[in-house]
């Protein structure tokens, strides 16, 4: 797993040494739920192993009984009816029974003691996320007692190393699921209902995550990638987020703010610090500092983000942000601005 | 003298006939109803076949400057001998996915702010059969790019067209004047009148 990640600076490579192990080693835990980074993951991937060892040991053993007895039956000619035998049957058979019922006793309470665990009831969390799915993005908000405090975002979502955090799943239109492999289970978001999953990431890096729940044409491309990093870090990126959007800093800029100001882009989408208020569309403030274009889909550059304004549908077809067919300047003048954003 | 001639012609023919007949009503009975079955079979296989599904246009194209070619007119009177009325096709209104698109549009560009779900508010009602503007494809799309008085804003430049013919679809449909297979049954969100589909034509 984890091929594509390449051009995220994936899995930790940021905030670890850069050795060229730990490269690798990340490379294998970019979308992985056999790679735990957290504890809710940790105990997924544990009753995983568990369940595993114990069907493999039980599948063997039936293998193995069932070769003795293909071996047994050709060397009979006649059926033993005598009553030692009968009577050995009887004690093999109260053996394999008592053995199954045993072993799925345990199973169920090892699965009943791993959702136990699971459970995000009487947890203490240091922070609330809103995250609503979209056909087909994400969108992430940091909530906050104070309104002015709420950060906004979409298609990435941080979190601090070593802290639980709720979030808040809601959905505007279809069922979509949160997956992030890494992390936790899946979770569906079901419109007009609120889900609660608690995460935790106890190793720093970078995740992709995906909608698990079949969502319409660009399900497949429905991600987001999750950034797992140092408390600071993450207080100093929400301080960033909170704040509004820089001004324009020179004359391109000023130009691609008026584009998206007076064209299509502002009926959608919405840049905190401007008059560009819309919620159909992620929230731009701060796309500038973003890795990712289209839920995940692309790497954040000039040149595919000039491409995603053009014309998103020829990276995801089906997609709802309509084809935009400004002058080459207007175009180069936006994507200034857009890129400014950080 | 006539008729025996033929008979005489092919004497055997009437004879294997008439077996063959008493053969089905004696036996064939089954054999009878498993033909009808397959006759109906294939041709409700050959209706099914012409079935078509609505193709639903994945990449949309560049939006088109073009407006209406100046046909549209808001008023009745003219002078001297009258043209004919020419409607222009909005071929939105034959895709059951643009009218929803349309429907999605409303909301997503708040026209339901002035207009409420129809039923008007701030601005006139459109789920009513009263136009001030005309009721046309041509004069709603109008209406949206370029404003009228009284708060009506102008849309222009700030929609693709395709976008503005799937919302004159929509608030046609609320008149009943888009075809049933294509208008809305339901809406994502509270329903608050009957459904755009359910809606009786107005004259």
């Amino acid at each position: 797993m984890g091929v594509g990640g390449w051009w995220l600076g994936v899995g930790g490579a940021e905030f670890q040494s850069p050795t060229p192990n730990s490269l690798t080693l990340a490379f294998a835990s970019y979308q992985d739920a056999l790679s735990p980074a957290g504890p809710y993951a940790g105990t997924i991937a544990g009753i995983w192993w568990v369940y595993l060892l114990i069907c493999a040991v039980v599948w063997v053993l039936v293998m193995i009984g069932l070769a003795l007895a293909v071996r047994r039956g050709r060397r009979r000619v006649e059926p033993d009816k005598s009553t030692a035998s009968s009577a050995h049957g009887v004690r093999v058979m109260t053996f394999a029974i008592a053995a199954t019922v045993g072993i799925l006793l345990a199973m169920l309470i090892a699965s009943i003691a791993a959702a136990r665990a699971l459970s995000p009831h009487g947890e203490r969390v240091t922070r609330e996320i809103l995250v609503t799915g979209h056909q087909w993005w994400w969108d992430i908000q940091y909530l906050d007692e104070r309104p002015d405090r709420i950060a906004q975002t979409a298609n990435e979502l941080h979190v601090p190393v070593g802290e639980r955090v709720r979030v808040i799943l809601a959905s505007s239109d279809v069922i979509h699921s949160f997956w992030i492999p890494n992390l936790h289970g899946k979770r569906d978001l079901i419109p007009g209902y609120k889900s609660i999953l608690t995460i935790q990431a106890d190793k720093a890096g970078i995740y992709r995550a995906q909608c698990a729940e079949f969502c319409g044409l660009q399900h497949a491309k429905m991600a987001f990638i999750v950034i797992a990093e140092p408390k600071e870090d993450f207080e100093r990126w929400l301080t960033t987020m909170r704040a509004p959007a820089p001004h324009p800093k020179n004359a391109d800029q000023q130009r691609g703010q008026q584009v998206f100001l007076m064209t299509s882009c502002v009926m959608c989408h919405a840049i905190k610090g401007t008059s560009a208020g819309a919620r159909t569309g992620p929230d731009l403030t701060h796309v500038g500092s973003r890795r990712t274009l289209g839920a995940a889909v692309i790497p954040n550059s000039r040149g595919n983000l000039a491409g995603w304004i053009a014309d998103a549908g020829s990276v995801k077809p089906g997609v709802l942000m309509p084809p935009n067919p400004f002058d080459p300047d207007d175009l180069h003048a936006l994507v200034a601005y857009l890129e400014s954003l950080k | 003298m006539k008729n025996s001639h033929p008979v005489a012609q092919f004497p055997s023919l009437p004879a294997p006939a008439r077996g063959s007949s008493e053969s089905c009503r004696a036996t064939g009975q089954p054999r009878n109803r498993a033909t009808h079955a397959l006759i109906l079979t294939l041709c409700l296989l050959a209706a099914a076949a012409a079935c078509r599904r609505e193709q639903r246009q994945l990449r949309r194209s560049a939006p088109a400057s073009t407006r209406t070619g100046g046909i549209v007119r808001n008023a009745e009177l003219q002078p001297g001998q009258p043209w004919p009325e020419v409607t222009v096709r909005n071929v939105s209104e034959e895709k059951a996915y643009d009218v929803n698109e349309g429907q999605r549009l409303y909301r997503a560009y708040n026209c339901n702010g002035c207009h409420a779900n129809g039923g008007g508010g701030i601005g006139p009602p459109l789920m009513d059969d009263y136009w001030i503007y005309g009721s046309h494809p041509e004069n709603i799309h109008d209406v949206i790019l370029e404003g009228r008085p009284n708060g009506m804003p102008s849309f222009a430049g700030k929609l693709p067209d395709y976008q503005v013919w799937e919302i004159t679809a929509y608030v046609r449909s609320m008149s009943g004047l888009v075809p049933k297979n294509t208008a809305p049954a339901r809406t994502d969100h509270m329903q608050t009148k009957i459904s755009e589909q359910s809606k009786k034509e107005e004259q």
